[in-house]
């Protein structure tokens, strides 16, 4: 298990390391999440009380749109020096090399959510009715749904000649139920009308199902010949 | 060598037995049958394109032959990646990453398993241990050169070498192959792959002729 825990933090180190040098990945999503808020605050310039009905949604929509470019270039490092064969060589289990990279995203996608949090309340006027520590568990929990699936996808459409519109294609549908959870848990919380506690639970049991299936099948993801 | 034997007669070695690939309908390799004994240096030349990579990739257990059975040590390749070391055509490293910090990665990933210190392994191939830079600034020759040390660092029973000495001038290839004679010397089996045969005539115990799939021994 210690070993196991280190190969993950090998990944997740060399990941940040990363991107701290080339900050490719957070300067793209940040981008187009900042395009999603302010475009739709500019067309539907909404009263306070539509705000909070519609904020929720917008919100996932946008994390969901700059998270994909990043997704989409979560593996392309690798595949580009060949760096994924000498990993595939190593006696690292397959696992970590998918744990590694879902931290290290769930991390940047993170990052620019924080970044966009007070930007999003000030272009949407947002007053918040519940209570705003739920969106501290909501939106990681959507978050890991989000890129856990997406570097598993990522993976997936590696080797296809239309990668980038085959991500979108096989994540989307299956990160319905989980895109519904967050939407529904963030204008709970928002509006400060109904439980947020059911979606909540969902998107836990959504992220541990989902999150085990992608470990125990990423060996053959990695090994799958082209 | 072309002759197919009992596996417990190549027990350290590499054994192919009618192995063939294709890609799509087009084949690539054709009942290859060979017999690669632990600590030598075999030489495989052949036309661009006549399968070479392909079947380096085979016996590093990256590929599935689609015909055919490949062991290692009476193994399947799938279950000793970890013994076998491979440069390809591809560097395998990470631009952003200095040598050093390429190198430190590749080792972590080969934990417990020991592994040859980054400065030696570095110094082995002729690189300075505190070379800071991105490897992208880096020239061809010094990427090469660092490739070699990733592929030497966990110490490999099996070198896989596609194209060693593109892009390396004189002195760096003879030194190249000066470090390569001392790898065999130890015990490893080199299958090197090269479209300079001169250069390599020195180190090969064997030479592997591949020819529209079809693999043949040629004298020395």
């Amino acid at each position: 298990m210690k070993g196991y825990a280190r190969a993950v933090s090998v990944q997740l180190a060399k990941d940040l390391r990363l991107e701290w040098r080339s900050k490719d990945a957070l300067n793209a999503m940040l981008f187009l999440a900042l395009l999603v808020v302010v475009l739709f605050s500019l067309a539907f310039d909404p009263t306070r009380a539509e705000s909070r009905e519609i904020a929720g949604g917008i919100l996932c929509v946008a994390i969901l749109f700059a998270a994909t470019g990043a997704l989409n270039q979560a593996w392309a490092r690798e595949l580009q020096g060949g760096v994924l064969d000498a990993q595939r060589m190593s006696p690292a289990p397959p696992s970590a090399f998918l744990l590694g990279k879902t931290f290290a995203t769930f991390l940047f996608v993170s990052a620019v959510e924080v970044l966009l949090a007070p930007l999003f309340a000030v272009f949407y006027n947002l007053q918040v009715k519940g209570s705003s520590a739920l969106l501290l568990l909501v939106l990681p929990l959507g978050t890991w749904a989000l890129v856990g699936n997406g570097v598993f996808f990522a993976a997936l459409s590696l080797r296809t000649r239309s990668r980038e519109l085959l991500l979108p294609l096989l994540l989307f549908p299956i990160f319905i139920p989980a895109l519904l959870a967050m939407t529904s848990a963030a204008t709970a919380i928002f509006t400060g009308d109904g439980d947020p506690l059911l979606w909540i639970q969902l998107l836990t049991g959504y992220d541990i199902v989902f999150t085990t299936a992608a470990i125990l099948l990423f060996g053959l993801v990695l090994h799958s010949e082209p | 060598m072309a002759a197919p034997s009992a596996p417990h007669e190549n027990p350290d070695g590499v054994t192919l037995r009618d192995v063939s690939h294709l890609y799509g309908a087009t084949p690539v390799l054709r009942h290859v049958d060979a017999e690669l004994r632990a600590g030598r240096c075999y030489l495989l030349l052949g036309p661009n394109g006549a399968g070479k990579s392909t079947l380096l990739r085979i016996l590093a257990g990256l590929l599935r032959p689609s015909f055919g059975e490949v062991s290692i040590s009476g193994q399947p390749p799938a279950a000793l990646r970890e013994r076998i070391g491979l440069m390809s055509h591809l560097p395998m490293l990470y631009d952003e990453f200095s040598g050093p910090e390429n190198l430190r990665y590749f080792a972590n990933l080969y934990a417990p398993r020991p592994c040859l210190p980054v400065a030696a392994a570095l110094a082995a191939v002729g690189l300075d241990p505190a070379l800071g830079r991105p490897v992208r600034t880096y020239s061809q020759g010094m990427r090469q050169r660092l490739s070699l040390a990733r592929a030497l660092l966990h110490q490999p029973e099996l070198l896989l070498l596609d194209e060693p000495f593109s892009n390396l001038d004189a002195g760096s290839a003879g030194a190249m192959l000066a470090l390569l004679g001392r790898e065999r010397d130890r015990g490893r089996t080199v299958v090197l792959t090269t479209h300079q045969r001169e250069l390599a005539l020195p180190l090969a115990d064997a030479i592997l002729l591949l020819e529209d799939g079809e693999l043949r021994q040629m004298p020395l």
